[in-house]
């Protein structure tokens, strides 16, 4: 069986990583570097709870090879915090309702992070256009998109 | 965890490096560039190449001075501001495949090469056994319509019928050379074998005419994730006066290609754009949609309501605002 | 208990961030599925590719024999059945003799990795004696053999139900007018974004331990024990947090028991994470239910009497069918006075993955009939929708026909609210052709009355331990599903105790650890582990108020608890920290804990049956949704949902709000596109029954894009039976806007849609039939021929009895 060594670059840390060719980037990340905080919930491109940042943009890592992701920067959720501090995407969610069950949670965050790196004040209808690829059942969305504006306005406001 | 099967895997830099490898292995190689359509059939075990050609490492794929690269990622396409200008159908096309996180893997080369869709055959390999398998994979009956020798899978392409409408024609490059095909004739109305492209060839760019006036408007149940269930493309120029001088217009998943109704065009050709013009417009493309019992919402409906999106389309290209019954069809400003 | 008396609130009622919301956004929650143990194994399952067939022969030599492969189980390692009821034990962990739906588990593999377990599974060979397909409830009615089970009524009908409160025919002769009509709610599934997973693993005294998602932890335990004829005491059951749950996590599923046996036979962890596609085989979802319902009213409005007919489809099995039958009948009487009441059901077996409890359990199907149909009747009698409802709320702390007992009843405030918010009396029957505004009610239970097996112990427990340090630990069996569980129970143990809820240290939803607490379904567990709580938590106060009176030289009456302190109530400053009131306490009395239990009130009924349907408490809503209809296409828009939800007390409105925006959500799914439906393949050809789509593409659950604005409000209507008041908010709030959605379609362009889901192509031909002149409706036109039985007959608490069975004169009335 093949297995391939390649280096990684993972919330900014480079990890040499070991692993049967045919895995895609989700399941290197949670089953051989144990970042279990990307979610799957289809493996088919089908429900955006396995969203990642590659080099910036954000990417289902169910569907993308870990064979293509050499020398590129992978951004997950467990690299959203600073130290102790909550990212504000994350803080706000917490506060506000935009993380109920919490299994979508870490794919919206990522792709909300990509949003407000781009633009730092969205409408409320670009908001719900860039988390469009996220299912979440359980919150009917209003208050995720409550969570981002407030999210925006934090940084906005610390920037 | 769905799981992909076991495959070589090889990333050439160069267009001629990647179709000297495809002639090498032969059919047994399968192209990969975002991988979006490719990945979960896999997963699946619609497809089991021995060897994926990663085409994520040619840049001659990503130009767009004067064409179109197929390696442009719908992302890049939909913030191109000269696409967006210049090719409204493209973009709004574009704009309308699948979600923001496909879009920014999936490739325009991708999106014209996709494979026909069935609600029997993009179905795991576990389900599709329970059916003992489908004329186009793995079976000999074709479960939507069983005297049929033909597979009826459905082009699910957005941006092909909008590049049709458009008059865009493709580069196709093997190693033993190149030829441009109008994009129409890429397509056989063929579940099975929908592409005209060989196993060896690779779409390296799309070229598209410059001066229509284009409009895209896609059917689906919800405003993202979804195939289309009706592509419906009009591109036109008019005369000063609004005359039609040239119409174009294109069905998308209404048969296993997507499609260009010439006898529309021809009706349009030399009148204005009434709304009793447009409506005999759409009766002529609705006559030719002929959709099967193979994917989201009921068949009939589908077929009835091909008139009324032809309507939205030209109307939009007549210069109508179509901004709110855009937001209740796509439920986003496009 | 004096807490319930308790008016100003310190932690009640304000937006928080929710205690385990930190962990939810940084991705340190665990799910099943995140688990990872040394030597762990994978297994998968094989599933039948027939829906219908006899096992043969298994072959699984080839299976074993691949590199990799660790054991391989069919069903002769699994002899006892098992079932979530005590009624129907009718399933097996793998299929021991016949498979009952495509997708029924046959034999599993267990192996180094993922891949190859799959590999292996395709290894097996499996020789089937196929049996006739029976796909619907009409074609299980029409074909009594095969029985896809030995148990039940007959033939392929599961459960037959009939009940009649007062005399029904006679009070719809006597009525004004008589209203009848037929539904149909298609069958649709919870779809959590979390797929099921297990992991099962052998401690070091050789004890298992088994992590799942599930919302029932000590069900699970009680089955393992059985399934696995071992002692319970040797298991213990983790219920990890759900990934969603929504009533599909609330069944003992196969999978739970074969990993479990696989990790003993083994000695090392083994995990099976179900894909999507056995997600759907899990199912236990809302099942497609035909209805007709009788109803007369009074000139005025009033309603006389209902008579409501149910045919569920049920699926493969029993799972928690038999409640489900009763639970599309007996909740019609807590909304509206009823006089009168009698409702038939009949439940039947069809080859198709078992139906079971959906946020709503068997209620939304009736539901949707009642309030389609009393617009209809108020479009009759030419009175407003909103004011025919609020002419005939039920009462307050009274009986229903059927014997239940209503607390505190908000639905008229909510009626009044969504009415003002969507500013009703300007709108409706107002708006231009193709917009319509449509108004509906519901109501539902806190907590199911009764456990599901037989017992008078408590359904909640809480155990409270303190720390000298101050530290306050809750133990409880409560399951946290996303709803907001524990944030409940430290919200109500810190209000009681005066300290901040992030200060309360939270174990969970396991049964190695905790007092049980039967799980999290039929939105039992803010009223149910919320009295508990407040028990323990008073038991503990007391003895702290008891220590500091002393400290402070004054009766421990006059000890008051607020923001971390213990003082004099008549002398703030006079008082100690929390943590130095624990310490006088503990010196006095020893370590300290404490315990509180909650069962629930006896249920005035006494006739058999009257255990579905009582509930401490009902909560009430009432909602509004805005519809735009295209008239060219049928295409359907909703823009504005306005929402009013009788919630008895807020615990924390950030939740609350979020509970009743996901109902919402979810409830136009259902209205408008989710649908779990199946295609049979031509009879001639093949016998397959296959679900038509078992994936997140083309099972239809609305994004972002997709999702109007809804407009929330939470009307307070405390219930003496709730922890401070406070009702349940996860589930009745999806009840009313499935009617209100084909309401407001009828307003808008005047066509009845009596079925859900209502999709574009359903309206469109409505739409045709309007303007040929024909009726404008699509839905069902015809109810099969059901063998109901005779009712049992009870006379409503206003016509005398005592709530029990009387013998009817009058034996003729029998459908």
């Amino acid at each position: 069986m093949n297995r391939v060594r390649i280096t990684l670059r993972v919330n900014g840390e480079e990890q040499e990583v070991l692993f049967h060719s045919y895995k895609t980037l989700l399941e290197v990340l949670r089953e051989e570097l144990n970042l279990t905080g990307t979610k799957h919930g289809c493996e088919l491109g089908e429900c955006g709870a396995c969203a990642v940042l590659m080099d910036g943009e954000p990417v289902l890592s169910c569907l993308e090879l870990a064979l293509e992701c050499e020398g590129r920067q992978v951004e997950t959720v467990e690299g959203l915090q600073r130290g102790s501090e909550l990212h504000p995407l994350q803080a706000a969610f917490a506060d506000l309702g935009g993380t109920q069950c919490g299994y979508c949670t870490p794919g919206i965050l990522m792709t909300a992070k990509a949003l407000l790196e781009k633009e730092p004040n969205p409408s409320r209808e670009r908001i719900r256009e860039a988390i469009s690829g996220n299912l979440c059942r359980c919150t009917g969305y209003q208050q995720i998109t409550e969570s981002i504006e407030e999210a925006a306005k934090r940084m906005r406001e610390a920037a | 965890m769905m799981r992909l099967p076991w495959f070589e895997w090889r990333s050439p830099r160069s267009i001629a490096e990647a179709a000297k490898i495809l002639a090498g292995e032969g059919p047994q190689a399968m192209l990969i560039a975002g991988g979006t359509d490719l990945i979960p059939n896999m997963k699946r075990r619609h497809q089991s190449p021995k060897t994926l050609v990663s085409l994520r490492r040619v840049p001659e794929l990503k130009k767009r001075n004067g064409a179109l690269g197929a390696g442009l990622t719908l992302s890049e396409l939909v913030h191109d501001d000269t696409v967006r200008a210049q090719y409204r159908g493209l973009w709004q096309a574009a704009a309308q495949v699948a979600t923001v996180h496909l879009r920014n893997m999936g490739t325009l080369g991708g999106n014209l090469c996709l494979d026909t869709r069935c609600t029997y055959y993009n179905q795991n390999h576990e389900w599709r056994k329970a059916i003992d398998f489908c004329l186009k994979k793995d079976g000999d009956i074709c479960w939507v319509a069983t005297a049929s020798k033909r597979c009826v899978a459905v082009s699910s392409t957005d941006t092909a019928p909008a590049l049709i409408a458009l008059g865009a024609k493709v580069e196709l490059v093997s190693a033993q050379g190149e030829r441009e095909v109008p994009l129409a004739a890429l397509y056989n109305n063929d579940g099975i074998d929908y592409l005209t492209r060989r196993a060896d060839e690779i779409l390296t760019e799309v070229r598209v005419p410059q001066g229509w006036t284009s409009s895209y408007w896609k059917l689906r149940r919800r405003g993202a994730f979804d195939f289309p269930v009706l592509g419906v493309a009009a591109a036109v120029k008019l005369e000063r006066d609004g005359t039609v001088a040239e119409a174009r217009l294109a069905l998308g998943a209404a048969a296993s290609r997507p499609f260009l109704v010439e006898k529309a065009g021809e009706f349009l050709k030399g009148k204005r754009l009434t709304d009793e013009v447009i409506a005999e417009a759409g009766a002529i493309v609705a006559a030719r949609a002929k959709p099967m019992d193979n994917t989201d919402l009921d068949l009939y409906w589908r077929k009835d309501v091909a008139a009324a999106f032809l309507g939205y389309a030209l109307r939009e290209v007549r210069g109508d605002d179509m901004r709110a019954t855009r937001l209740r069809i796509a439920r986003q400003a496009l | 208990m004096s807490a319930t008396a308790k008016t100003r609130f310190e932690v009640l009622g304000k937006p928080r961030r929710r205690v385990d919301g930190r962990a939810k956004v940084t991705g340190l929650t665990k799910f099943a599925d995140d688990i990872v143990l040394p030597r762990m194994l994978h297994m998968k399952l094989l599933r039948s590719p027939h829906p219908h067939a006899e096992i043969e022969s298994i072959d699984v030599a080839k299976a074993a024999a691949l590199p990799g492969v660790h054991l391989v189980l069919t069903g002769k390692d699994f002899p006892v059945a098992f079932g979530i009821l005590p009624v129907s034990q009718d399933e097996y962990p793998l299929a021991n003799a016949k498979v009952r739906y495509i997708g029924d588990p046959v034999a599993a593999v267990v192996a180094t990795d993922e891949q190859t377990a799959w590999e292996a599974c395709e290894l097996i060979d499996v020789k089937y004696r196929p049996l006739a397909t029976i796909s619907n409830s009409e074609e299980a009615l029409a074909t009594p053999e095969p029985r896809i089970h030995e148990h039940g009524e007959r033939g392929n009908i599961h459960r037959l139900q009939a009940f009649e409160f007062g005399d029904v025919d006679a009070a719809l002769e006597k009525s004004a007018h008589v209203f009848e009509d037929l539904f149909f709610y298609e069958g649709n599934t919870h779809l959590p974004i979390e797929q099921h997973a297990a992991v099962a693993a052998p401690d070091g005294e050789g004890k298992l331990t088994l992590w799942s998602s599930t919302q029932v932890p000590h069900y699970i335990h009680r089955a393992l024990a059985r399934a696995l004829r071992m002692n319970a005491a040797h298991i213990r059951v983790i219920a990890c947090p759900n990934g969603g749950g929504f009533g599909g996590k609330c069944d003992l599923h196969n999978h739970e028991i074969v990993v479990s046996r696989a990790a003993l036979r083994l000695g090392r962890p083994v995990k099976i994470c179900l894909n999507r596609e056995e997600v759907f085989y899990m199912h236990r979802g809302r099942h497609p239910v035909l209805m007709r319902m009788r109803t007369g009213v009074t000139k005025e409005g009033k309603l006389t009497g209902m008579h409501v007919q149910t045919l569920l489809d049920g699926g493969g099995y029993g799972g928690y069918g038999a409640a489900s039958t009763f639970y599309t009948g007996v909740l019609q009487t807590v909304t509206y006075e009823l006089p009168r009441y009698k409702f038939d059901a009949c439940r039947t077996f069809t080859n198709k993955p078992p139906c079971g409890p959906k946020r709503g359990h068997g209620t939304p199907q009736p539901r949707f009939g009642q309030e389609v149909q009393l617009d209809k009747i108020a479009e009759f009698l030419k009175k407003d929708p909103a004011e025919l409802r609020l002419g005939m709320v039920a009462k307050s702390d009274s009986l229903t026909a059927n014997w239940l007992k209503i607390g505190s009843i908000g639905l008229d405030e909510c009626i009044r609210r969504v009415v003002a918010l969507s500013d009703w009396n300007k709108r409706y029957r107002k708006l231009p052709e193709g917009q319509g505004l449509g108004i509906a009610c519901g109501a539902y239970l806190c907590g199911a009355g009764l456990p599901i097996y037989w017992n008078r112990m408590p359904q909640s427990g809480v155990q409270l331990l303190l720390d000298r340090s101050g530290q306050v630990t809750a133990f409880c069996g409560a399951t946290e599903i996303g709803q907001g569980s524990d944030d409940v129970l430290a919200a109500i143990i810190a209000e009681v105790l005066g300290i901040d809820p992030y200060d309360v240290r939270l174990v969970t939803g396991d049964t190695g650890l905790t007092p049980v607490d039967l799980g999290s379904y039929s939105s039992r567990v803010t009223v149910m582990m919320g009295n508990a709580a407040i028990q323990a938590a008073e038991r503990l106060k007391a003895q702290i108020a008891e220590a500091a009176a002393e400290q402070l030289m004054i009766i421990p009456q006059r000890v008051a608890f607020s923001q971390g302190r213990v003082f004099f109530a008549d002398d703030p400053a006079k008082g100690m920290t929390f943590a130095e009131a624990v310490v006088f306490a503990e010196t006095k009395f020893g370590t300290l804990g404490a315990v509180g239990s909650y069962v629930p009130p006896r249920a005035p009924g006494r006739y058999k049956g009257a255990g579905v349907g009582p509930s401490p408490a009902y909560s009430y809503t009432a909602c509004v949704v805005e519809a735009e209809v295209d008239k060219a296409t049928g295409w359907v828009s909703i823009p504005k949902v306005w929402i009013a939800h009788d919630i008895g007390r807020t615990v924390n409105p950030v939740l609350a709000r979020g509970q009743v925006e996901g109902s919402v959500y979810m409830a136009l799914g259902e209205a408008l596109m989710e649908e779990q439906v199946f295609r049979r393949l031509p009879a001639k050809l093949s016998g397959a029954l296959v679900h038509k789509f078992p994936s997140l593409l083309e099972y239809k659950s609305l994004t972002s894009l997709d999702m109007p604005e809804v407009v929330t409000e939470l009307v307070e209507y405390p219930d003496p039976n709730c922890p401070f008041g406070a009702k349940e908010v996860g589930q009745g709030p999806l009840l009313p806007v499935m009617p209100a959605v084909a309401n407001a379609i009828y307003d808008a362009v005047g066509v009845r849609i009596d079925e859900l889901p209502i999709t574009p192509d359903k309206v469109l031909k409505a739409l045709e039939l309007k303007a040929a002149g024909k009726t404008p409706r699509v839905g069902p036109d015809a109810f099969p021929q059901v063998p109901y039985p005779k009712p049992m007959f009870v006379p409503p608490p206003w016509e005398g009895g005592d709530g029990n069975e009387v013998k009817r004169h009058d034996a003729a009335a029998v459908v």
